[in-house]
């Protein structure tokens, strides 16, 4: 479904601050994987989801989704194979539009917008049902501009938003740590139950290790660039935080004890 | 200071506020929609008094004239988008640099003169200084620019309900949150300036046929004063929570409030040369004003005033 084929990015070229974020990182996703990303601060995670959304151009490499080839393709064109949760809430929704005014935006990703309705009477009444199973009374307050929402209602609804449309791929970037633990659970049930009921092919990356063993099928651990450790199956299921940190140290030579990792 | 007087200029002043009013909401769209601060606005507001004109001068009749000036307006918008979204410059300075090399073409446009006259009498024109009082009322100014604005807010009305008026909308709002939708936020920025300059040329047209002649200083400042209208629209009719159609229409009667005011001071004996500098501290006032209330005057929010997940 997703496959990263050796991709080099470096910031900043010919600058003190120049970094390179990924070092020839390979990844291959299978149909229906919910595979969660570890790593710590800086190990090139978010570069990872950037990368195959688009954001800007790889240096090098190529990346496959559903078989295509989009490497070159800009970020507008891929959103018609992604669906993405961000970890700022404010980014994924626009705040001076009603909710279901954003529905309708996400409900045409991938889609030619010219001058038919920008929403109908037979959408909303699709919209009212989907808001339900958020669970947050949202679907009472459709008009309501985004803006008034809570942190966690927008994350809620940017979630509903990357997946109206079903995705090739969803990619969630840290989408519950801006959150207080009770918001961020609830959102991460509704991520569980959408994932779950349409076999979504997922990437999630989480500063919680917790949540990254108890979640998905299959667990990566990213560092300085690379994928570091790949466990999929039962032996995911056999994880324990202190296996992960053990791999941490391992990998970092003890420098990870004062990572803010630890305190997830 | 006979009071006569000033009544008998407001007609006029109304007139004029409805023309710039129609400018002012194409600043709107940019300012305001797309979040834009596009000064191109300077030069399309000489550029399509000047298209008018001559075209009207050469023969051909109002509306298509009229529509000619719309285009030119949109080719203008259109460069400063490009400036902007594919060589990379600020949106600021894409304006600017726009506006000056316009200054150019207006001439040009113009027979290299810095003005032209219409004369009323000869031509078929569909707003005059003339007619803001003492004609049938389906030939007076008043009317026929009010009509203007109504036609040109149904439209936008519509517009901006369409996919492609909410993903222009969304382009402003959040241009991150856009392109994870799949919006090519460049494409959007340039036609959101093409209409937005269109809809200020179109102004420029009737403005011209107003006045009787095309200048090529027609649109120095032009911006402020459509910034003016905006704001002014804002704080007098912010209040009423109305749709879009009402916003655009609050922007209309920003710009008639302000040439009202500016009749009464001019009234009270104020040198029309200082008119400029009145204009800009207007405005910077109120675009002060939101900052400075939430800095020094900023009032507690009520405690459980805000919602939460």
């Amino acid at each position: 479904m997703l496959k990263i084929e050796h991709i080099w990015k470096t910031f900043n070229v010919g600058t003190v601050n120049e970094k390179t974020a990924l070092k020839g990182l390979s990844l291959t996703l299978n149909e229906g994987d919910f595979v969660t990303v570890i790593g710590g601060n800086g190990a090139g995670k978010s570069t990872m989801l950037n990368a195959v959304a688009g954001v800007w151009p790889v240096d090098e490499g190529k990346i496959f989704i559903d078989y295509v080839d989009v490497t070159r393709l800009p970020e507008h064109k891929r959103a018609l194979y992604l669906g993405r949760v961000f970890q700022d809430p404010m980014t994924g929704t626009a705040a001076n539009m009603q909710i279901e005014e954003n529905l309708a935006l996400a409900a045409r990703r991938g889609s030619f917008r010219f001058l038919k309705a920008g929403i109908t009477q037979k959408e909303r009444e699709m919209y009212r049902e989907k808001l339900k199973v958020l669970d947050l009374g949202l679907e009472e307050r459709m008009t309501s501009k985004v803006g008034l929402l809570s942190g966690g209602q927008r994350q809620a609804l940017t979630l509903l938003m990357a997946t109206l449309k079903k995705p090739k791929l969803l990619l969630l970037d840290e989408h519950t740590a801006a959150l207080d633990p009770k918001t961020a659970s609830k959102v991460l049930d509704a991520t569980e139950r959408i994932v779950g009921r349409d076999h979504l092919t997922t990437l999630m990356i989480t500063h919680n290790m917790k949540d990254a063993i108890v979640h998905g099928n299959r667990l990566i651990m990213m560092y300085e660039g690379n994928i570091i450790y790949d466990v999929s199956g039962e032996e995911k299921k056999k994880l324990k935080v202190a296996d992960l940190l053990a791999k941490f140290e391992q990998a970092s030579g003890g420098e990870f004890a004062n990572d803010r990792m630890i305190l997830a | 200071m006979e009071i006569v007087k000033l009544f008998n200029a407001l007609p006029g002043a109304c007139a004029q506020g409805l023309i710039w009013g129609i400018m002012a909401i194409g600043v709107y769209i940019t300012y305001k929609v797309l979040d834009l601060a596009d000064l191109t606005v300077d030069g399309t507001m000489a550029t399509g008094g000047a298209v008018c004109i001559m075209m009207m001068l050469n023969g051909y009749p109002v509306g298509l004239s009229l529509l000619a000036a719309f285009g030119a307006g949109m080719l203008a918008g259109l460069v400063t988008g490009l400036l902007h979204t594919v060589m990379g410059i600020p949106a600021i300075l894409s304006g600017i640099l726009t506006q000056l090399g316009l200054y150019s073409i207006n001439l040009r446009i113009l027979g290299g003169k810095a003005n032209q006259a219409i004369s009323v009498d000869k031509y078929d024109l569909l707003v005059s200084l003339r007619w803001v009082k003492g004609v049938p009322f389906y030939k007076n100014t008043i009317f026929v620019t009010a009509l203007f604005v109504i036609s040109i807010i149904a439209v936008l009305y519509w517009f901006f309900g369409t996919e492609l008026g909410c993903s222009i909308r969304a382009t402003g709002c959040n241009a991150n949150m856009s392109r994870a939708q799949g919006i090519n936020t460049d494409v959007n920025k340039i036609l959101g300036l093409m209409l937005s300059n269109g809809i200020v040329a179109l102004a420029s047209g009737l403005y011209t046929q107003y006045q009787g002649f095309a200048d090529i200083n027609a649109g120095r400042g032009a911006i402020v004063i459509g910034l003016a209208a905006v704001i002014i629209g804002q704080v007098v009719f912010g209040k009423i929570r109305g749709n879009f159609a009402f916003k655009l229409l609050s922007v209309a009667f920003g710009a008639i409030i302000y040439y009202l005011v500016l009749q009464v001071v001019l009234w009270l004996g104020l040198n029309s040369n200082d008119l400029k500098l009145l204009s800009a501290i207007v405005v910077a006032v109120f675009l002060a004003i939101p900052y400075l209330k939430g800095k020094y005057f900023a009032r507690p929010v009520k405690r459980g005033g805000a919602s939460h997940a």
